[in-house]
């Protein structure tokens, strides 16, 4: 009744008519670096799925991994063992190009250090995903107007990154992120480079849109911010120890 | 992407990299002007080159009677052979191919007197045909000896411009009187200036022409120091002087193959001599052209490759949002392109500026040069193509970065 953590406890599953109701599903997954004279295995049979509308934080020291899983999740990487499904899609073993349309529709990127680019106004970085998938110009300035809305920076479109604080930073590259309508927004230490206010605001942001019915997942060291999600995965020594509700 | 959205970030590009992009531009600029002022200057000295050569006169052959070498039916060697007038009516009249000619009377022992100015310059007795075979082009206002004068011997001169400067300052010749050895000329004509780089008697701009009776008749002399004439096809004149050279050891009994006996000068060699050289000299300008705009797009991959380096992370951060490889190599290729193109035009413009500002008193030396057509449209397809080279291998090399890695940075 009350789930056992693997399975997410959300009431909504199934309902995108995938099986097993799951939006990223990672089975066996094995990842190699291979340095010529040393290999490290940074992941090392994993096990994940995360379903629609889930809220999960990957936890785990530095090191243990979870910045590759992020990798591998976000279709920046590729596994060098393992299935991974995404809608029911098998990624593995796709065209770069092919991958790269996946993170240009499927996956929301939100990143630590914000990577917004600096000699683009901020209405222009949150274009960027548009232009990529090829949307008109219309279609791209109505859906960037609605996102700046959305997360509250209506009146600072037009500046550059420079002239904006961290947490706007972090807002306006959320709304980059929810650009295309992803399935998915990955998060990697979103609040690292805030002030605690600024990073309770972030944290604030990602829960409404789980209230939305977005699908998220945090990667952070953090355990106050994790335990503000719905479900934690600690993740050690390449793979993943515990998976729990968040208490 | 749109090629307005390439643009729109190129020139975002151009404005956070001032510098850098001045520097390439610069090096294109310079490449480019390097090129076209070469191949202008190259085409303007040709030119200069040829008039030159012509300014002798086009397709005609010199000839100088001189002594037989070889012994000839029954006849030693040795022999002198003189021309006179029936010789050079002969010679009219038996070789069909022959547009003109005229025998040459020569002397540099008349004094020319105007007031007190005495000059003792080079006289030529000739034909009114010589003028056009020799390129004796009268000013406006003037004429050279003609037929009239030839049958009343008249006591006419034409002046070199620079034998008319001499004597009359910038003051008008004709109409005017010059003595000769005492004897008055009415002064009918005065070259106009030419560029001349061979002669055999001197510049013709120093040298004055009188009808051929009146020399005749005056100074007493019926042997021509030489003959001229011309031919209409420069592919002629070999049969031309084969024939000139029968026809005249016919009348004066010598040897047809006595290379000796008439002395030839064929100006068509030298124009020969002069397009082969060209060619070669067209060649050098243009490998060393190539050279220039090759070392110039070397120095664009060069810069582009530091750009893709520097911006490592923003191809990193473009690629997580979903650009495409071939969005990447395009952006790249299309910033160097567009960069060769800005370039190449403005290099364009600053040769064919320095081209129409060149002061016209160098055209004697040097020629005017010339921007050509052909030379523009070579040069921007090389420019194109030395773009496109350069900007591929940048281009490539921020295609192969792995997004991961970019990210990392």
């Amino acid at each position: 009744m009350f789930g056992n953590g693997r399975n997410g406890k959300n009431g909504k599953e199934g309902q995108n008519g995938v099986s097993n109701g799951a939006i990223i599903a990672l089975t066996g997954i094995r990842k190699v670096y291979d340095t010529g004279a040393v290999k490290v295995e940074a992941l090392r049979k994993v096990d994940l799925e995360i379903k629609r509308n889930e809220f999960v934080a990957i936890v785990g020291p530095s090191g243990s991994g979870k910045s590759t899983l992020m990798n591998i999740i976000g279709c920046l990487d590729t596994a060098t063992e393992g299935s991974y499904r995404l809608r029911g899609e098998e990624v593995a073993g796709m065209s770069i190009d092919r991958l790269s349309d996946i993170r240009n529709r499927r996956i929301g990127f939100v990143f630590q250090n914000f990577n917004l680019l600096p000699q683009l106004t901020a209405f222009e970085n949150v274009e960027m995903p548009l232009l990529f998938k090829g949307a008109p110009a219309k279609e791209r300035r109505e859906r960037v107007e609605t996102l700046f809305e959305q997360v509250g920076l209506a009146d600072r479109m037009q500046h550059r990154p420079v002239e904006l604080s961290g947490g706007q930073m972090q807002r306006v590259a959320i709304a980059r992120a929810l650009a295309c309508e992803p399935d998915i927004v990955l998060a990697d230490e979103p609040t690292g480079n805030l002030d605690s206010a600024a990073g309770s605001d972030i944290i604030g942001k990602f829960e409404e849109l789980w209230a939305k019915g977005h699908t998220l997942v945090l990667i952070t060291h953090d355990g106050a911010i994790a335990r503000r999600t719905r479900r934690i995965v600690h993740v050690q020594d390449g793979t993943v120890v515990d998976d729990a509700p968040a208490a | 992407m749109g090629w307005k959205n390439y643009l729109r970030q190129f020139l975002r590009d151009l404005k956070s990299q001032k510098l850098r992009a001045a520097l390439t531009l610069f090096g294109l600029v310079w490449g480019t002007t390097a090129v076209t002022l070469l191949l202008a200057f190259g085409e303007g000295l040709q030119g200069r080159m040829m008039k030159n050569i012509r300014g002798l006169g086009e397709n005609i052959v010199i000839c100088w009677p001189a002594q037989t070498s070889k012994p000839w039916e029954g006849l030693p060697r040795n022999r002198k052979i003189i021309v006179k007038d029936d010789d050079i009516t002969a010679l009219r009249r038996e070789i069909p191919g022959m547009t003109a000619i005229s025998g040459e009377y020569s002397a540099r022992n008349k004094k020319f007197k105007v007031g007190h100015k005495v000059i003792v310059p080079g006289l030529t007795g000739a034909n009114p045909v010589f003028a056009a075979m020799r390129n004796l082009i009268p000013q406006q206002g003037g004429r050279y000896v003609d037929d009239l004068d030839m049958d009343e011997r008249r006591r006419v001169v034409f002046l070199g411009d620079g034998l008319k400067q001499d004597l009359f300052g910038d003051t008008d010749a004709v109409g005017k009187y010059v003595n000769v050895n005492g004897m008055p000329f009415l002064v009918v004509g005065v070259m106009t200036a030419k560029s001349q780089d061979s002669s055999y008697q001197g510049r013709d701009k120093d040298r004055a022409s009188i009808p051929a009776t009146t020399f005749r008749a005056m100074y007493g002399q019926q042997e021509y120091g030489n003959f001229v004439f011309q031919v209409a096809d420069a592919d002629k004149v070999e049969i031309a002087k084969d024939k000139v050279i029968a026809t005249l050891a016919k009348i004066h009994r010598f040897d047809p193959t006595d290379a000796e006996a008439v002395r030839m000068w064929d100006v068509t060699e030298n124009e020969k001599f002069m397009h082969s050289f060209m060619l070669g000299f067209r060649i050098f300008l243009g490998v060393m052209g190539v050279l220039t705009l090759v070392v110039g797009g070397i120095g664009v991959s060069n810069i582009m490759n530091v750009v893709v380096e520097e911006r490592t992370k923003e191809i990193g951060v473009k690629m997580a949002l979903g650009a495409r490889q071939r969005m990447v190599v395009t952006q790249f290729l299309f910033e160097t392109l567009l960069l060769t193109v800005i370039g190449g035009t403005i290099g364009f413009l600053i040769s064919w500026g320095i081209c129409a500002a060149f002061p016209a008193k160098f055209d004697e030396f040097v020629g005017t040069p010339v921007i050509s057509l052909q030379g523009g449209v070579v040069t921007t397809a090389l420019l194109g193509l030395i773009g496109f080279l350069a900007g591929y291998f940048p281009a490539r090399a921020a295609a192969r970065l792995n997004p991961v890695e970019a990210l990392r940075l």
